[in-house]
């Protein structure tokens, strides 16, 4: 007994900290060399371990702008070298889990959209589809396919969020305003189908808040002319770029088997060559009936995360072009009394219905007790959510399993032994988007 | 040879469209759906539509809506109904522009406009008014001093509202289901699915190609 405690006192590491080597013991000290997987023998490059007067430690962030939102970096340099490191988060955090036991079902997408703001509408996605198993409501198959339309060119302003950052973390300007200005095109569609650009609170419990605006379909035809052709620039720019290839290859390598014991999902896990894609491997909404490919790399460095993003763009914008051949005509939200306020023309029309609007707007929809765990993969990786009921208008429990937070803990890993310089290119390839680690 | 192809592209973009806009002299024309600070509507006889009914409040996320409902002075009713908003305030340091009020509320008292752009320099200013919010004698809402109006931003008040207003129910698209506005009249409805063969874009909402172009048109 007394020597279990012993061993959590030897441990115990101060969260916020990293504590130089005299003061590091036990499981800590054998951090050093392999950050969370312990690796035996010595980095590359590194003669023997340096003694505490050879290094230094020293912090990267908060606000530091290629973390990507305020996230710190302790790092033990070696002169270039890094050796340990240590994320550490919660400067975003604001309870957001929390404040979702305290709004109703109806009320809880305009919070969980707020996590990921890169792709709010995965978030929206993921705590409506909890909160419909637990219902156990059969969503309008227009719904479904309007979801799926609006959560793949989230993916695809998601990703090119992505490509904006890393290209600037690298010192690619160009890529930058390239990555924004596409992006800048989805979310003029976004904010004509919900009126926001992000936050959009448009996939709600039962289906879709409003029907996909006039005019719709020309947009998003625009948007499939449009974007491939501004992809042959990416690749032209840096895909097919020596520079760019020379800046990121066998930069923050990962191996399989380190990703999967790590927990990492989404590009960063199929940049290892694991196919691994719930769009594929579970299929959720109407993915099983369109066709795509699943992107994989194969050395899992910084360049091959790079790559898979731009190439999923490409199997986005392909599965677009089949949901706009597919998207039947019909209702977008589940017809159901308790679950979905009425038409605004029947309010004038029936006592029932207003009482159900009344109600449905002040108590909510109340969700039979149960608990649920449900995954999507989002642009980042597997996002679930994690609900439990306890039969009233409000979750008793909501939780959201982040994609960036698990993808957080590959860092130290990915960049021990590595140069500070290519640090940054490896926080950057993560995507991480500390909205949602933190939460 | 990769490095004289990245040129290439480089030089290609003298002669591609501008994208960006001189922020703030001009401006990007707004969605039709777009949701910006709220306004308190009128009937066309000029009574208020709010009814004092405080679901708009029960409902706020953000808990930032504060309504309280008076009866009627039966000799100068200010609503139709049996109770008026006798006290109506938005706290715009808290909104975070759902529009779940706007859902919400059975007679479209409250909408937004497309004005997002206001400012204030102290706590107070930020929490709107039934002053503020109520819509002028003309049904326009008030240009307040602090708030930067443009040509057309008041126009399309209750987008939203007609976005909405089917709740799901395919049968009910297309359906004018809300009452006439002061000075605007009764809002047409959105074409729905009804319009989804048509290719043809509605009045004045944006398309993305004219985003993707920089907005100028
Ligand atoms: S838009 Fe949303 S946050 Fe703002 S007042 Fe209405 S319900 Fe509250
Ligand atoms: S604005 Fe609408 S919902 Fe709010 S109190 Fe007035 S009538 Fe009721």
């Amino acid at each position: 007994m007394a020597k279990t405690v012993d061993l959590i006192a030897e441990t115990a590491e101060p969260s916020q900290e990293m504590q130089p080597r005299s003061l590091t013991s036990g499981v800590e000290a054998l951090r050093e060399e392999g950050a969370v997987l312990r690796i035996p023998n010595l980095p590359e490059g590194v003669d023997e371990l340096p003694t505490e007067d050879e290094t230094m430690i020293i912090n990267m962030g908060p606000q530091h702008p290629s973390t990507h939102g305020v996230l710190r970096l302790m790092l033990e340099l070696d002169g270039e070298t890094v050796l340990r490191s240590k994320p550490i988060i919660g400067y975003l955090h604001t309870g957001m889990e929390k404040t979702g036991e305290d709004l109703t079902y109806l009320q809880g997408t305009t919070n969980t959209t707020r996590m990921d703001y890169l792709a709010p509408l995965f978030n929206e996605l993921v705590f409506s589809l909890a909160a419909e198993k637990l219902l156990d409501v059969e969503i309008p198959e227009r719904a479904t396919w309007i979801r799926m339309l609006m959560t793949e060119l989230n993916r695809i302003s998601s990703h090119f969020t992505f490509l904006a950052t890393n290209g600037m973390d690298l010192g690619a300007s160009t890529m930058m305003i390239f990555g924004f200005r596409e992006r800048e095109a989805l979310l003029a569609f976004f904010e004509k189908c919900s009126g926001l650009r992000m936050n959009h609170n448009y996939i709600r419990v039962g289906g879709v808040a409003a029907d996909l605006p006039d005019g719709w379909r020309d947009d998003v035809l625009f948007l499939l002319d449009d974007l491939p052709e501004r992809l042959i620039d990416y690749d032209t720019l840096f895909t097919g770029q020596t520079i760019w290839q020379e800046r990121s290859q066998g930069v923050g390598v990962l191996t399989a088997d380190e990703a999967i014991a790590l927990g990492v999902t989404g590009p960063i896990l199929r940049a290892t060559g694991v196919p691994w894609d719930l769009r594929r491997t579970m299929p959720y909404l109407f993915y099983d009936q369109v066709d795509f490919d699943v992107v994989v790399g194969t050395y899992g460095d910084t360049f091959d995360r790079y790559a898979i993003r731009v190439n999923e763009i490409r199997e986005s914008i392909r599965i677009v072009r089949q949901i706009l051949e597919r998207l039947p005509k019909g209702d977008y939200r589940v017809q159901d009394k308790k679950v979905t306020p009425p038409p605004r023309a029947r309010i004038d029309e029936s006592m029932e219905a207003l009482i159900h609007h009344f109600k449905l707007f002040t108590e909510g929809l109340k969700v039979p007790e149960g608990e649920v765990y449900v995954p999507i993969e989002s642009p980042r990786g597997e996002l679930g959510c994690y609900m439990v009921s306890d039969g009233t208008a409000k979750p008793y429990r909501m939780h959201i399993r982040g994609p960036s937070f698990v993808n957080l803990q590959a860092l130290p890993h990915l960049m021990h032994g590595g140069l500070v310089a290519d640090a940054v290119a490896v926080i950057s390839s993560c995507d991480p988007v500390l909205g949602e680690v933190d939460r | 040879m990769g490095y004289f192809e990245g040129f290439r592209v480089t030089f290609e973009q003298l002669f591609r469209p501008r994208v960006t806009i001189q922020y703030p002299e001009e401006k990007r024309p707004k969605a039709l759906r777009f949701h910006g600070r709220h306004v308190l509507n009128k009937y066309e006889d000029g009574m208020e539509k709010c009814i004092g009914c405080e679901l708009c409040a029960g409902v706020c996320p953000a808990r930032c809506i504060h309504v309280r409902g008076l009866d009627n002075p039966p000799d100068a009713p200010v609503s139709p109904g049996e109770r008026y908003g006798f006290v109506y305030e938005i706290n715009y340091l808290r909104c975070i522009h759902c529009d779940l009020c706007v859902e919400a509320c059975p007679t479209e008292a409250i909408t937004e406009s497309k004005l997002f752009e206001f400012s204030f320099s102290n706590r107070q200013d930020a929490i709107y008014t039934k002053d503020e919010l109520l819509v002028a004698d003309d049904g326009q809402p008030k240009h307040l001093p602090w708030e930067d109006w443009r040509e057309g931003e008041d126009l399309h008040t209750s987008a939203w509202v007609r976005a909405t207003a089917p709740n799901g129910d395919a049968d009910y698209e297309g359906r004018v289901a809300w009452s006439a506005e002061l000075g605007y009249g009764v809002r047409p409805p959105e074409a729905g699915q009804l319009g989804d063969d048509d290719a043809g874009a509605p009045i004045d909402d944006i398309t993305v190609e004219q985003v993707a172009e920089g907005g100028h048109h």
